[in-house]
């Protein structure tokens, strides 16, 4: 299992985020981390990564505790969580992401310059490499950030909403990239919004709204009843809808 | 020779330098961080709220200068931190006010100490607020190498220590500054690094305290980095940067602070708080000046493009004169055909003829031609200006030609070509040529010139 949670509990001021919380998320898997606003998938990320209290229950990510294989997870905040006029350059941004295996003090050798300039290049954004990240447009920074988690050469990795307000051409390499970590074996779990390219986008799905709704391959756990679980009467009518005409387009022969 | 209006004391003046540079850039060095994180009033908050524990260490210990007195400060200066914290976090006030609330509030406690602690020690509340540069020098110890100021050697002290902490903690300040949470993940705690920075900031305004005192010391901490910012786009430029500025700030300021109040007759004034002014003066000139982002930088680059524009346009008028074969067009026909005003033409005619692009030419045909002109004195394209010409116009009837078969109107066809043509290179001219099939006329009917290298 890459990731293992039991009965894990977050509450914000004695509101509760997580509610006993059961995941097991298989080595291996593209999994789609989905709820509605408020389910608490950010919270999710953070607690797996221990960057929030919880309240009981037991996080492990490949068996062991985060503290042990830190060097083996690499996380993608939400990109609006930095300040973007940072004094900074992509390749510096990038170059973050092999801190963790560089050390903090003595000079980057080759090997991690190198790291750098492949993940920025894995991404399409080679040609930036130069560029103040001030300058960059969303798309150009959801690739930056993206480009970190990859120089950090982890097995898991956790994102924050890497889709949010990104323009076609970065989606489409946002999905090149997860597929390309898959066919490497590695784990990776998105927080995504958008119920339509979820199918297509992703081969495990955990459906969350405080608790865990539902866990599990695509196509068993992608229902209508799934869903409407998850969302309540949250789920619009129109969502609904465009989600039914898509199943009968794909059901015709 | 001295110069008849400043007295220097090479001794006394050289050392005041000396103290403020060190002041400065010791200050300079962590405010970049302080800047970058939106923390800047947490140098004012530190630098006032220190009072407490400095007057308590003067009344324990009746001395000015002790390991008391560092200690006290870095105490109280941890204690606003974490009472900043607090009451952010349960009083739900935002962190501006919270630092506010934390910071006066001990500073008036420190100021009532002081008040009760100067009739025991040797210590004037004025100098705590604006500290005492001029007389610094003064308080020396003899060493091995000569006689040297207690501040500098006080804060030769801090600043190593301030560098020290900024060169072997750049990773962790660097990814902590800008986002913590991918630094929580690879096990870097921003709170305490935090926490460490606080301390440093408590530090050095006790350092510079003697030297600058507690409200001017703020200006060092933040102005330079804030100019520095301005000025670069990478992390360790910026500190590189704010240290050169902070140090030109210190010198500047003192010798303004000797020679300008002169020059108007008026007594040398207190060299900290201009060096205040200087570094406000500086971040005035920054913010208009800067090339990133500076306003009349801005401005400039308008203009010049407008300037550029006009100047197409003037060559374009006078290629297709000569196609109608009119030779030459004097300065208010220019002015009336492309809606300019007379010194705005003459100005790019000026910029044209220096290029060598446009000649002028004495010439009656040209008053002939157009009644409506008196002027003897026409413009006509010179062979490098028609080459230049020849290529702008045939950008736009290309445009025009590509905007036709796109189907846009004919009737808008002009306007929008009379725009793109002043952005349209050779490249971009080849393929709108081999798009439209290598026309050789505009839907008008007016030839498309050939390329010209």
């Amino acid at each position: 299992m890459a990731i293992s949670i039991r009965a894990m509990t977050v509450a914000y001021q004695r509101k509760p985020v997580l509610w006993e919380v059961n995941l097991d998320i298989p080595t291996g898997k593209l999994v789609g981390l989905v709820g509605p606003n408020g389910a608490g998938k950010s919270t999710l990320l953070k607690a797996i990564l221990g960057m929030v209290p919880t309240i009981g229950g037991s996080v492990s990510i490949f068996g062991l505790d985060y503290q042990d294989v830190r060097s083996r997870v690499a996380y993608v905040p939400q990109r609006s969580s930095v300040d973007w006029d940072f004094p900074a350059t992509v390749r510096d941004v990038v170059t973050m992401g092999t801190y963790g295996s560089a050390g903090w003090f003595w000079p980057l050798t080759k090997r991690e310059r190198n790291r750098a300039h492949e993940a920025m290049e894995q991404v399409g954004i080679l040609d930036l490499a130069n560029r103040p990240i001030n300058q960059l447009s969303g798309g150009q920074q959801q690739r930056a950030f993206l480009a970190r988690a990859l120089a950090q050469q982890a097995d898991l990795f956790l994102m924050d909403e890497p889709f949010a307000a990104v323009d076609a051409a970065t989606e489409r390499a946002i999905v090149d990239c997860l597929r390309r970590l898959q066919e490497l074996g590695k784990t990776t779990l998105v927080v995504h919004h958008d119920l339509h390219t979820v199918p297509e986008y992703f081969d495990y799905l955990v459906l969350l709204n405080v608790r865990t709704v539902a866990v599990g391959p695509m196509a068993e756990t992608f229902t209508d009843e799934n869903l409407q679980r998850t969302y309540g009467g949250r789920l619009t009518i129109l969502d609904e809808v465009s989600e039914a005409i898509r199943r009968r387009e794909a059901a015709r022969p | 020779m001295q110069t008849p209006w400043i007295t220097m004391d090479y001794w006394l003046d050289g050392w005041i330098v000396v103290i403020a540079i060190l002041a400065s850039v010791s200050a300079a060095i962590l405010g970049n961080f302080l800047v970058l994180r939106r923390l800047s009033l947490l140098s004012d908050a530190i630098s006032h709220s220190i009072l407490p524990g400095l007057a308590a260490a003067y009344l324990l210990t009746a001395n000015r200068y002790s390991w008391t007195a560092l200690i006290g400060a870095i105490a109280v200066g941890l204690i606003t931190v974490w009472l900043t914290e607090l009451i952010g976090q349960y009083g739900r006030v935002d962190e501006g006010a919270s630092t506010g609330i934390v910071f006066t509030g001990l500073f008036a406690l420190g100021l009532i100490m002081i008040v009760q602690a100067a009739d025991r020690v040797d210590l004037d509340p004025n100098c705590v607020l604006f500290g005492d540069i001029e007389l610094s020098p003064l308080d020396s110890i003899v060493t091995s190498i000569g006689v040297i100021p207690r501040s500098a050697i006080v804060l030769t002290v801090c600043l190593l220590l301030n560098t020290l902490f900024v060169v072997l903690l750049f990773r962790l300040l660097r990814i902590a500054t800008f986002d913590p949470q991918l630094a929580t993940s690879l096990g870097v705690s921003p709170r305490v690094l935090h926490y460490a920075l606080a301390t440093l900031v408590a530090i050095t305004s006790v350092c510079s305290f003697e030297a600058v005192g507690n409200v001017l010391v703020v200006t060092m901490f933040i102005v330079p980095p804030t100019i520095a910012f301005l000025l670069v786009n990478r992390l360790p430029m910026m500190i590189l940067a704010s240290v050169g500025v902070a140090a030109l700030a210190a010198v500047v300021g003192h010798l303004s602070a000797v020679a300008v109040p002169l020059m108007f007759g008026y007594k040398s004034t207190s060299t900290a708080a201009m060096i205040s002014v200087v570094s406000g003066i500086f971040l005035a000139l920054a913010i208009l000046f800067n090339v990133k982002t500076g306003v009349m930088v801005q401005a400039f680059r308008r203009n010049q493009l407008a300037w550029s524009i006009l100047r197409q346009d003037i060559l374009a008028l006078l290629f297709r004169d000569s196609e109608r074969g009119q030779a030459a067009r004097s300065l208010r026909d220019i002015t009336t055909t492309l809606l300019s005003q007379s010194w705005i033409t003459a100005m790019a005619l000026r910029g044209l003829v220096w290029r060598g692009y446009v000649t002028r030419v004495n010439d009656q045909t040209s008053s002939q031609a157009s009644s409506s002109s008196n002027s003897t004195v026409g413009y006509t394209l010179s062979n490098d200006g028609r080459r230049h010409a020849q290529n702008l116009v045939r950008s736009h009837r290309l445009w025009e030609q590509y905007l036709a078969t796109t189907g846009t109107q004919l009737d808008r066809i002009h306007a929008q070509a009379e725009t793109l043509e002043h952005f349209t290179n050779p490249a971009l001219r080849q393929q709108l040529d081999s798009e439209t099939q290598q026309p050789q006329s505009d839907p008008h009917g007016k030839a498309i010139p050939p390329e010209e290298k």
